[in-house]
């Protein structure tokens, strides 16, 4: 990677890392309560505190309450010389509270109408009656768990007044995002918004918007005259920085005797929590497969928890983890294999659009000699140890989209300097760039430079969300290497009196067809002398008409212990259609991360709430269990690779996102061929594990005997 | 510390991470949770592991080592060519108990690896990557 030596030296500058003159530390006074009214409240005291200069409450900042929803709602902040001394004053705030009764169920919240948004529907063909004339129906409710993103770098901002100017060194997902959202909120141009982002400790979507640090930031900022940080805890982190939502899904499928799927049925419900949006858990039931007949309906439960924010793949994790399930139980019903199952109810359009590219079939022939591997795997089981396989598909989007914009700067020297202000959020985002500039520049990798990170120094640049970075902003580079390399043809067409058609650049040599000439690229643009080329790339628009979706599908394989409910994940094989591969190995990376992150929503992660009260009981990252490096299987991992012929000018989609897409359905397929046990719920904790074996006992029990 | 002497004058009850970051300006070394559970902090003392999050500075006696101590050691080359940062901000503490564990056992097995690195936590996943990296460290 261009620039992991910086990362891995220690010499990266992350928002954490920024130390300005003079700056002050702000702290946020978070609501102990999980829904609460502020009837009076007092800075008085903590204005008087050592070190303090500021305070804010809700009057001043929009993004405090004075009605606190949630456990960790943010009600006042100080700014002081040190963390500490902010801290400190907190404890000096007087605050009366009035406590309500929170409502914390979110069939519950459905029930009583208590509501983020009205529900949301989506129906085509007639659900009912192709039900009725199945041949089987299977039914089931799965549970998800509320999972938080835990990026190592926390949220959190740095801001600056010069003047009228506001200076933001923000840990951020979206830097045009932050400077308009700021610009808007404080009612300033936003033209004098400077957003600066050159590293990021990860976001995993749970940096997408500004948030209450950064709006604490700036108003402590214009109060004191001071640079001012507020940078969230890890407990603050773990509070009232956003989530994956939980989610119920009550499903059903109606097929035919063959294993043809007529029917898909399913109530949503989303717990929202105090704030957020609806994701799609139902966007795989929709597009997965082929079905005429589906139903589904989603709701948003408002209840009093931590708002849900965006994570990597929101929606079609958990819907996916339900569906898949489910059609793991309707294959064993059938009893017919659950890869033949997929491939029968294949999808060959959305809804009669068609797909911009769609390889899942050569996915599934890839997966193949890894679903073999089962038979050999099961015979490894005795009586404690019990080995199985499992597959689910997955479906996402990731194709990107317009604008965004990218210019390149070519000096004398013959070296290029890629100009974008976007963020790279961990994802190699420098040498996905330099490599686009590089190849169509024709030249050496080392002779490209690229620089992002800065809304003053470079043109608007799309969000690092949605799988979107390299199929959003490589276009745009590639566009502006084409422009600077034509302008550099036409130079030494004119200096060699030979035809622009004739004349390439390869390997930093601009060359003709014939041979005759073979010039370094320095020595072409060296003629200008200060001069300098600059070329410029837009992001084209999608294809009209067609869908741009990524595929894939993962083999998982694990050992599950009878008698004390552990669960190993041995090994998963990933095969993804992604387009064009830009960066084999940050590509590999990629989806290990995202496998791994999988496991950790799987097995172990789970924010827990005391139900009495909604206080959070894992704060810490010793109560909320992260994947370490001991937690981690044997991944395969294998890209189809195929550019998508009607997507831009590059013809890739992104990956940061569908890895974790399948990997919750394929262990729980994995454990119910190892051990009969249908999972309903994640995490697969010990105790859920034994619970599943029991239900499982209980349920052959209750079958009649077998003839 | 890496090979330098500092006085540094902080109130009693400074951790040696503060010190490390805001007293000396040696940012590379991360806090990512501030109570030992991450080892995003990780320095050696006196070759040994470290959270230096959790560590009162005036408790401290030995030789200290930050990753901006180990710059040229050949495990930052080989966990940039194995691909093992993603975000990176995990990737000074892990370079740092790698050190150590390569400098106890100069040939870890993957079981080593995975047994003195599970206390450095990796939210991005680079874990496959980082085994890699250490495994073929002198390579």
């Amino acid at each position: 990677m261009a620039d992991a030596p910086q990362r891995a030296r220690g010499e990266a500058q992350y928002t954490a890392d920024v130390l300005l003159p003079g700056m002050l530390h702000a702290a946020l006074l978070r609501s102990p309560h999980a829904y609460a009214r502020v009837k009076k409240i007092d800075v008085r005291r903590a204005l008087e505190a050592p070190g303090v200069h500021a305070a804010v409450g809700p009057e001043d900042v929009e993004a405090l309450t004075d009605e606190p929803g949630f456990f960790g709602a943010p009600v006042a902040a100080i700014a002081a010389n040190t963390v500490e001394q902010a801290r400190a004053a907190l404890e000096l705030i007087d605050v009366e509270w009035e406590p309500l009764e929170p409502l914390l169920d979110p069939d519950e919240a459905v029930r009583r109408g208590q509501l983020t948004d009205e529900p949301r529907r989506n129906e085509r063909g007639d659900f009912e009656r192709a039900l009725a004339d199945a041949d089987v129906v299977v039914e089931g409710e799965y549970r998800t768990q509320v999972v938080l993103h835990n990026p190592l770098e926390t949220h959190q901002s740095v801001c600056r007044w010069e003047g009228d100017t506001l200076e933001i060194y923000t840990s951020t997902q979206y830097i045009w995002g932050i400077r308009s959202r700021v610009a808007k909120q404080l009612g300033v141009e936003p033209d004098n918004v400077r957003v600066v982002c050159n590293y990021m400790g990860g976001g995993f979507g749970a940096k997408n918007d500004p948030g209450e640090y950064t709006y604490v930031a700036a108003e402590l900022a214009r109060r004191t005259g001071r640079p001012v940080k507020c940078a969230l805890t890890r407990r603050e982190e773990n509070l009232a920085a956003g989530n994956r939502n939980a989610t119920i899904q009550r499903l059903t499928v109606g097929a035919r005797s063959d294993g043809t799927i007529t029917a898909l049925g399913g109530e949503f419900v989303n717990a929202v929590g105090w704030d957020g949006w609806i994701a799609p858990t139902d966007g795989p039931m929709q597009t997965l497969y082929h079905c005429e007949n589906v139903r589904t309906v989603t709701y948003g439960a408002k209840i009093n928890t931590a708002p849900m924010k965006a994570f990597r793949a929101p929606g079609y994790v958990e819907g996916t983890f339900g569906l898949e399930c489910l059609l793991d139980e309707l294959a064993a019903r059938l009893d017919v294999d659950p890869l033949e199952l997929r491939r029968k109810n294949y999808a060959h359009s959305s809804n009669e659009r068609p797909y911009s590219s769609k390889n899942l079939m050569e996915c599934y022939r890839r997966a193949e000699p890894h679903w073999e591997r089962r038979h050999e795997l099961r015979t490894r089981s005795d009586s404690t140890w019990k080995y199985g396989a499992g597959l689910a598909s997955q479906i996402w989007y990731g194709g990107g989209g317009p604008p965004s914009y990218a210019w390149t700067r070519v000096g004398s020297d013959g070296r290029i300097t890629v100009i974008t202000a976007m963020q790279d959020i961990g994802t190699g985002t420098r040498t996905a760039m330099a490599q686009i500039a590089a190849e169509e520049l024709g030249v050496p990798l080392d002779r490209v430079r690229v620089e992002l990170g800065d809304s003053a120094r470079g043109p608007f640049a799309s969000i690092s969300a949605g799988s979107s970075t390299t199929p959003s902003m490589g276009p745009a580079v590639r566009a502006a290497a084409a422009d600077a390399k034509r302008q550099i043809i036409e130079i030494a067409a004119q200096r060699h009196h030979l035809e622009e058609r004739v004349l390439d650049i390869s390997d930093g040599n601009v060359v003709s067809a014939d041979g005759n000439l073979s010039s370094p690229l320095e020595e072409i643009v060296g003629l200008l002398e200060n001069a300098q080329i600059l070329g410029k790339g837009a992001r084209g628009p999608n294809p009209t008409g067609m869908q741009v979706l990524t595929f894939g599908v993962q083999v998982a394989e694990v050992a599950v212990d009878v008698e004390t409910g552990e669960v190993r994940v041995l090994r998963v094989a990933a095969i993804h259609d992604v387009g064009r591969v830009i960066n084999p190995l940050g590509a590999s990376s990629q989806v290990e991360g995202g496998i791994i992150q999988g496991i950790g929503h799987t097995l172990s992660e789970q924010r827990l709430l005391d139900p009495a009260t909604g206080t959070v009981l894992t704060q810490s990252l010793d109560a909320y269990r992260l994947p370490t490096i001991a937690d981690v299987p044997e991944i395969v991992c294998e890209l189809i690779d195929k550019p998508d012929e009607h997507l831009t000018n590059l013809g890739s989609k992104g990956l940061g996102e569908p890895p974790i897409v399948p990997i919750a359905a394929a262990i729980a397929n994995a454990i119910r061929d190892a051990t009969g046990a249908d999972i309903h719920s994640l995490p697969i904790t010990r105790e859920e594990m034994l619970r599943a074996l029991e239900a499982a006992k209980q349920k052959q029990r209750g079958a009649p005997a077998a003839v | 510390m890496n090979g330098h002497r500092y006085a540094v004058d902080v109130p009693v009850g400074t951790s040696l991470a503060a010190v490390l970051r805001d007293e000396l300006g040696l940012t590379g070394t991360k806090v990512a949770c501030n109570e030992g559970h991450c080892g995003a902090c990780t320095v050696q003392v006196d070759g040994v592991p470290r959270l230096s999050c959790i560590t009162l500075v005036h408790t401290v006696e030995g030789e200290v080592t930050t990753i901006e101590g180990l710059r040229d050691h050949p495990l930052v080359e080989s966990f940039v060519r194995a691909d093992a940062t993603q975000c990176g901000f995990c990737t000074p503490g892990q370079i740092v108990s790698a050190a150590a564990l390569v400098a106890v056992s100069p040939a870890p097995t993957r079981d080593e690896i995975r047994h003195g690195m599970a206390g450095n936590l990796c939210r991005c996943g680079t874990y496959p990557k980082i085994e890699e990296a250490i495994l073929h460290w002198r390579d």
